[in-house]
């Protein structure tokens, strides 16, 4: 199960991926829309987690460049604010139920991560 | 209660600390007295003021009526009076010219005349010659006065210096009230005889009985000493002093007011010339204004029958207008205070959102940290066995966890994500939530109760905003509850056509102080238990996006009923923000 964590924050991401590799999961992580594209070059992944609030692109507009890239691809989105543009668009997108407010709880990604995979 | 308390306008106690410069605007009692006092004074003070009028000229006018014609009967009186008296000394003279001193000397001449002067003017009672030392020689009438000599008598003394007398009434020999009338005829070289006749009182009272008094007045003649010549209904008998005083000299005939015994009396008077006559005539003043005073006494009761009815008319029509104003200003003031409290949610919305974003970043890093550390430890079997080291770790864990928690409802508040209205069963959704919480209950003992009348409609608005409304309202009853407690919900619809469901507990209660400021974000009274207080103003503003209002109730110690009305039919937000709710 190959995940990849976006997110603007580096020591969040960066933390989270190791927590998930700790729970056998194969995490990698980047804090920009570009760096996360460029890796997408290179590898395939299975699902990405997406802040987003991010800098330049934001997390709704990388989601549709990397489902151009890899159709097959899920999808789960992570913010730390709760305002009803963010939370209309993210969830109609990947429904409410993929959208997960900070601060997360580790049991509660990987079991949305497993859920998402299955569907 | 008295009934002033009962009866008081509710504008009366009211005052409006939040006016500032401008609180005598809404001063509303004293916008009432002014509006009493003017109007009262606009409409009474003309009414008045002709009334007193009024009451001034016609009492006047009546009183130069009653001085006038008490005036002219006096004066008639003492025409006829005079005449009367001037009559018969004219025809006493005109004997005294026409016979001869030895032919009045003869009784039986003397006797025929007097006999002529009883048919040609009537009142003569008897008639003697009076030589020049005094004596009576010569005497015709009914007493035995022949021989009789006078020349002590005042009036003998008067007649010889002044040549004619008439006399005041006296008693004299013959003991009998009578006047008395004489001539002196000079015969030359000093020496006279005196031609005496005595007028008969009773025809000379006559032509004062005749007369017609009104106002039980009274006529009659008193000499100059205040004696009465006349008998008086009132002032004593003929030949007794009056009880009135005697009137001041006057040439011409006079009126004027007198008080006798506190009584006002109208004074008519005039000196009868050559005679030692006053003639009085006396009116009772209260009498004669008997007609004016009942009139005015009419007048005046209407004229306070009048202003009582329009003082009433104004106090209620003052009353009713003040009254609409303070409604109105009511009205205002509610809804200045519904748009500063919106406003006030608003900001605070905008700030939570703001304060959430900032602080769910750190608290993510510190989260994630703090699980890596555990993580890390739990993976090394050195340390996963340190129950201190994983103490400290977990109550990073849980802090972060209560921190979440509040960034959570933070974000929740000031969401205003826009509603999706769909059919609801208010019940079902009712069921739902005690579907989380049953377990606490029964664990606590708490009995449960779900009325719902059988006309309540589905209704169409937000399924998740209700659940969270109703979550929160359950949540917040057991909250307030000990164990064995009982919460009710009842759903019903209202004549208006809302659906009303009241959530009531048998709990601690909520002071009376603290009922204004419940649905204010961050006001808790659980805050030592873990409240945010965010969870009724969250309700709060759920309620009004879906048109609705929330009403409580709450008694210390007995229990609180939160009581919500929603509409049918859900409206669209704006027209919320622009309208008051339908079921507001």
């Amino acid at each position: 199960m190959k995940v990849l964590l976006v997110d603007d924050e580096r020591e969040l991401v960066s933390t989270l991926a190791e927590r998930l590799n700790l729970r056998g999961l194969e995490a990698q992580w980047a804090t920009s829309a570009e760096e996360a594209m460029l890796r997408l070059q290179t590898e395939s992944f299975d699902i990405a987690v997406l802040d987003v609030k991010m800098p330049k692109v934001d997390g709704l507009l990388l989601k549709k460049q990397m489902q151009e890239k890899c159709p097959a691809m899920k999808f789960i989105f992570v913010t730390g604010h709760g305002s009803s543009q963010d939370f209309e668009a993210g969830s109609s997108e990947v429904g409410s139920n993929y959208y997960l407010v900070k601060p997360l709880k580790i049991d509660e990604l990987i079991a949305k991560i497993k859920e998402a995979l299955q569907r | 209660m008295t009934i002033w308390t009962k009866m008081k306008p509710a504008f009366w106690d009211h005052e409006d600390v939040a006016a500032g410069p401008h609180k005598h605007l809404f001063n509303f009692r004293r916008i009432w007295r002014m509006s009493v006092i003017l109007t009262a004074g606009v409409a009474l003070a003309p009414l008045v003021f002709m009334t007193l009028v009024d009451y001034n000229v016609s009492q006047q006018a009546i009183e130069a009526d009653i001085y006038y014609q008490t005036a002219r009967l006096v004066s008639n009186t003492r025409r006829n009076i005079t005449f009367f008296l001037a009559e018969r000394r004219s025809a006493l003279s005109f004997i005294d010219k026409d016979n001869a001193y030895s032919a009045l000397g003869n009784p039986l001449r003397l006797a025929a005349l007097l006999d002529n002067l009883k048919k040609g003017f009537g009142g003569f009672t008897d008639i003697g010659v009076i030589n020049q030392n005094g004596l009576q020689h010569t005497y015709v009438g009914p007493y035995e006065l022949a021989g009789v000599n006078y020349s002590d008598q005042e009036w003998f003394k008067e007649v010889v210096s002044s040549g004619t007398h008439i006399s005041e009434v006296f008693l004299g020999f013959r003991q009998q009230p009578h006047l008395v009338i004489a001539v002196k005829h000079d015969l030359g070289g000093g020496s006279f005889y005196i031609l005496r006749a005595s007028i008969d009182t009773q025809q000379f009272n006559q032509v004062l009985a005749e007369v017609e008094v009104g106002g039980k007045g009274d006529i009659f003649l008193v000499n100059r000493e205040g004696v009465l010549q006349t008998p008086s209904r009132f002032f004593s008998n003929i030949l007794q002093p009056m009880a009135l005083r005697v009137p001041e000299f006057s040439e011409k005939t006079t009126v004027l007011e007198v008080n006798f015994q506190k009584e006002p009396l109208i004074v008519g008077y005039a000196y009868i010339q050559d005679t030692p006559f006053i003639l009085m005539a006396v009116k009772k003043k209260n009498e004669l204004m008997k007609d004016w005073t009942e009139t005015r006494i009419k007048l005046i009761g209407f004229l306070a029958v009048s202003i009582t009815s329009i003082l009433l008319v104004i106090l209620w029509v003052s009353t009713y207008l003040v009254k609409q104003i303070y409604v109105a200003d009511h009205k205002r003031v509610m809804t200045l205070h519904q748009v500063e409290y919106a406003n006030k949610m608003a900001s605070l919305g905008r700030l939570s959102a703001g304060v959430a974003h900032e602080i769910n970043n750190p608290l993510a890093i510190i989260n994630e940290k703090a699980g890596l550390i555990k993580d890390l430890f739990t993976l090394k079997r050195d340390y996963s066995d340190d129950p201190k080291l994983m103490g400290i770790v977990d109550a990073i864990v849980y802090s972060v966890e209560r921190c979440s928690k509040i960034t959570k409802r933070l974000l929740s508040f000031a969401r205003h994500v826009d509603s999706k209205p769909q059919l609801v069963d208010i019940a079902e959704v009712v069921n739902e939530v005690l579907g989380f919480i049953v377990k606490e209950a029964e664990y606590r003992s708490i009995t449960i109760q779900v009325e719902v009348a059988p006309d309540v409609p589905t209704i169409e608005s937000d399924r998740g905003r209700l659940q969270e409304i109703f979550l929160n309202l359950i949540n917040n009853s057991l909250a307030a509850m000990n164990a064995s407690g009982s919460l009710t919900i009842t759903i019903r619809r209202t004549k208006e056509g809302c659906i009303r469901a009241s959530v009531a507990d048998t709990g601690c209660g909520i002071p009376e102080a603290d009922l204004k400021r419940i649905f204010e974000p961050f006001f808790s009274t659980k805050t030592c238990k873990g409240g945010t207080g965010l969870g009724l103003s969250i309700t709060y503003g759920l309620i009004k996006e879906l048109g609705g209002s929330i009403e409580v109730h709450s008694e210390v110690g007995k229990g609180t009923e939160f009581t919500v009305q929603l509409p049918v039919k859900m409206k669209p937000s704006e027209d919320i923000d622009n309208e008051s709710a339908a079921c507001g």
